[in-house]
């Protein structure tokens, strides 16, 4: 009775959802002067990136992503005072089986790969597609790899948090930097270089690579106290 | 040919809500409530994806070559919306698998119908 119930308010929900979208087109330009035009022309001429995304996400919007980050961070301190145990508390009841010698030799073969991508993803950020979130959540990957791999393989939480407040501390200070123009916060003040070279784009670079750093950190950390929780 | 890609899109995204939204509101068990919550962000994130979609357009990213193909550009607007939004999307199933942890770890279950202490 509930499950119909359920199916019948979906189906209308979902003819509703349907009958807007599928009015709405696919793959034409709609709107003659919008904010994508602005967003495109000035990515090119004013800020010398080539990545428009990125643009949009570190310099247009970039405080937006700093509270997108604090955001991230709260999570991963609510999911770390949520898991807190006392130490009489019942033991833990994960188990983590010894893995094999294929997987143990093939990740510690994989995991300096791994994190090379990652850097290498954030540091191209906007000059391909990737940046700062994806290089790090690759980097994360690889120390999962490793924890999979390893039971004893342990990452010093002092060194995350060390990590993670450098990085966010440095987003904080260039942006701040911004006003010594007569600017805005994260207004670029360095030179910003010619168009689809590495050194380009200013502080936008810089933010992004701190950027990865944070979420690599973030993430890693989040990662250890899921799989140690008894920690 | 293409009308029926452009239902197919928008459906496959209203789709993945959907089924989304069924498995949080029928089913008992909170891991595939969480699983029901991340297939609804998913779907989100690919039906703002298709909205920014031009026809035979590129990637917005001026790599060499594409230096003054500006007009033929996607919408870069709703890709860095979803960028945040799958940051933000991680984070809410972090935090409620983590909760689901919790909830275990007090009760001994994970079924939402044997979790008496919240009905009255």
């Amino acid at each position: 009775m509930r499950k119909f119930l359920v199916i019948l308010i979906l189906a209308v929900l979902g003819f509703y959802l349907f009958e807007a979208f599928s009015g709405l087109g696919l793959g034409f330009p709609r709107f003659e002067h919008g904010v994508k035009d602005y967003y495109l022309d000035k990515t090119v001429s004013e800020l010398h990136v080539a990545n428009t995304v990125t643009s949009i996400v570190v310099s247009f919007r970039g405080f937006d992503t700093l509270g997108e980050v604090t955001v991230l961070f709260l999570a991963v301190s609510a999911l770390g005072s949520v898991l807190y145990k006392r130490r009489h508390d019942v033991g833990s009841r994960s188990i983590l089986f010894a893995s094999s010698g294929i997987v143990r030799s093939g990740s510690k073969l994989l995991f300096p790969a791994i994190i090379l991508l990652g850097v290498y993803i954030f540091i191209h950020g906007h000059l391909t597609p990737g940046g700062g979130f994806q290089g790090g959540a690759i980097i994360a990957t690889g120390f999962l790899l490793m924890l999979l791999a390893y039971e004893n393989f342990r990452v010093s939480h002092h060194v995350l948090s060390y990590v993670e407040s450098l990085a966010g501390i440095i987003f904080v200070v260039i942006g701040l930097l911004g006003f010594i123009d007569g600017g805005t916060f994260l207004q670029n003040f360095l030179p910003s270089g010619i168009l689809n070279e590495l050194f380009s784009g200013g502080v936008i670079g810089i933010i992004y690579v701190m950027v990865g750093f944070k979420v690599a950190a973030e993430l890693t950390g989040l990662i250890y106290s899921v799989l140690h929780e008894k920690d | 040919m293409y009308k029926f890609l452009e239902y197919g899109v928008y459906g496959a995204s209203i789709l993945l809500i959907l089924i989304g939204l069924y498995a949080v509101l029928t089913k008992k068990s909170l891991i595939k409530i969480v699983i029901g919550l991340s297939i609804i962000d998913g779907g989100i994130h690919l039906l703002l994806i298709t909205i920014g979609y031009l026809r035979q357009g590129t990637a917005p990213i001026f790599s060499p070559g594409f230096e003054n193909a500006a007009a033929k550009m996607v919408d870069p607007v709703p890709q860095a919306l979803v960028l945040t939004a799958i940051v933000i999307g991680f984070g809410v199933t972090a935090v409620a698998l983590s909760l689901v942890i919790r909830l275990y770890r007090h009760h001994r279950t994970l079924q939402i119908d044997e979790i008496k202490s919240l009905k009255w």
